[in-house]
């Protein structure tokens, strides 16, 4: 886990997003274990309020949930969650600068899907 | 509940240290105290355990005046530079010294703490480097049963490795028994992250007292070139600022104008707790 410490973005949602990679890429594997607060708190030199903080979100997002006297734990069908939430946030948070920054370069629509066929043919191998 | 300094006033001579300082500090909070040299940090703490007096004012925990109340001035510790012990004196023989003033102490965890740091409790306290006494210090502060902690300079001497070391501890002792730190340091980058809570004194007044996150997320650095970028930040508390040719980053405290629209080639983005602390208190520009 890494944490960017320069201020573009709150550490809460930072641990959030990380502990959401984490399950995402399987690291963090359904119904096992997250690390504890305290772990990650003394790890990484954040205050414990805030590393909760960001813990609740994924609870919020029921992608984590709290089991008594044991700890936090990754829920049943988190993966499928993370994947959909992020199919649907794919639009915005992608395609929407690809363009912008195709105008930018005065690349044409054509020209930009010639590239994108590239870049699954690259990718493929 | 907690520490509560109304109006604290303090003068050397002629010099006025403190000017009506007023703050709460709250049960099991870790807090930042933030401040440049001269600014009035370390006056402040000593007043606050009752090691100096203040001209005016009243520090209070849990409604009742600490001043020379021996019962609730043992519940708050006060660790600084000045280095209070004789040189002669074995550190296991403090130790118990602190035990006897402050009536316990964690014997076990300083043992752990001492093994951690590779200190010998055997040795007499005039046989240890800058970074040692520090050392020492801060597990006295980490072992005694009182439930506010000042760590004044708590880092003074320790190299990276010995640092890590401490905000570890400090972190993992706060989470098993939670208590009050209030650290006052100028390594701002290190601890932003662990303090919940900053206050910042400037010439002997409160120039922010705030949560960290809060703080942080009005702070905004504004970068383009230079007239969109003074255009675009007109009327907003803009508290520094820096430039490279016609490239131009405005450092803004406070809300921005949500009505204004955003030029696009200007580049919104945020600082961090050091680079905000500098800007605030670089006395150049900048509403206060």
């Amino acid at each position: 886990m890494q944490f960017d410490f320069s201020g573009q973005e709150p550490i809460y949602l930072q641990v959030a997003n990380q502990i959401e990679e984490g399950i995402f890429t399987g690291a963090f594997k359904e119904e096992t274990q997250v690390p504890s607060t305290t772990e990650m708190s003394r790890e990484f030199h954040i205050n414990p309020a805030t590393v909760l903080k960001g813990m609740n979100i994924l609870v919020t997002e029921k992608l984590v949930e709290k089991r008594r006297g044991l700890g936090m734990f990754v829920k049943k069908g988190a993966y499928q969650l993370i994947l959909e939430k992020r199919q649907n946030d794919f639009f915005e948070d992608y395609v929407k600068k690809i363009v912008a920054e195709a105008k930018n370069l005065k690349l044409s629509e054509t020209e930009l899907i010639q590239l994108i066929k590239r870049g699954f043919q690259t990718n493929g191998d | 509940m907690g520490i509560k300094v109304t109006e604290v006033a303090k003068k050397f001579g002629r010099k006025q240290i403190l000017q009506n300082i007023s703050l709460e500090i709250e049960p099991n909070r870790i807090y930042g105290l933030l401040g440049r040299n001269g600014a009035g940090k370390s006056t402040l703490l000593n007043i606050i355990t009752d090691r100096i007096f203040a001209n005016g004012g009243s520090v209070t925990i849990d409604g009742i005046p600490t001043h020379e109340h021996d019962e609730l001035l043992g519940n708050i510790y006060l660790m600084s530079e000045v280095n209070l012990y004789p040189k002669r004196a074995r550190l296991q023989d403090l130790f118990k010294s602190s035990k006897n003033m402050y009536g316990g102490f964690n014997e076990a965890y300083a043992k752990h703490l001492c093994e951690a740091f590779e200190l010998n409790p055997k040795q007499r306290f005039g046989q240890l480097s800058t970074g040692y006494r520090t050392i020492f210090k801060l597990i006295i502060a980490l072992c005694l049963p009182v439930d506010y902690v000042f760590l004044d300079e708590p880092i003074l001497g320790l190299d990276a490795n010995h640092r890590e070391l401490f905000y570890k501890e400090l972190l993992d002792t706060y989470s098993s028994h939670p208590r009050t730190f209030v650290i006052s340091t100028h390594m701002i980058e290190e601890i932003a992250n662990m303090i919940e809570h900053v206050f910042v004194i400037e010439n002997g007044k409160i120039l922010v007292d705030d949560d960290v996150d809060h703080m942080l997320s009005q702070a905004y650095v504004i970068t383009g070139p230079g007239e969109t970028v003074d255009q675009y930040t007109v009327g907003l508390n803009v508290i520094g600022t820096e430039s490279l040719g016609n490239l131009k980053g405005n450092y803004v405290f406070g809300n921005l104008n949500d009505d204004r629209e955003i030029p696009d080639t200007i580049q919104i983005s945020r600082m961090d707790l050091q680079k905000l602390f500098i800007h605030l208190t670089s006395g150049e520009g900048g509403s206060k």
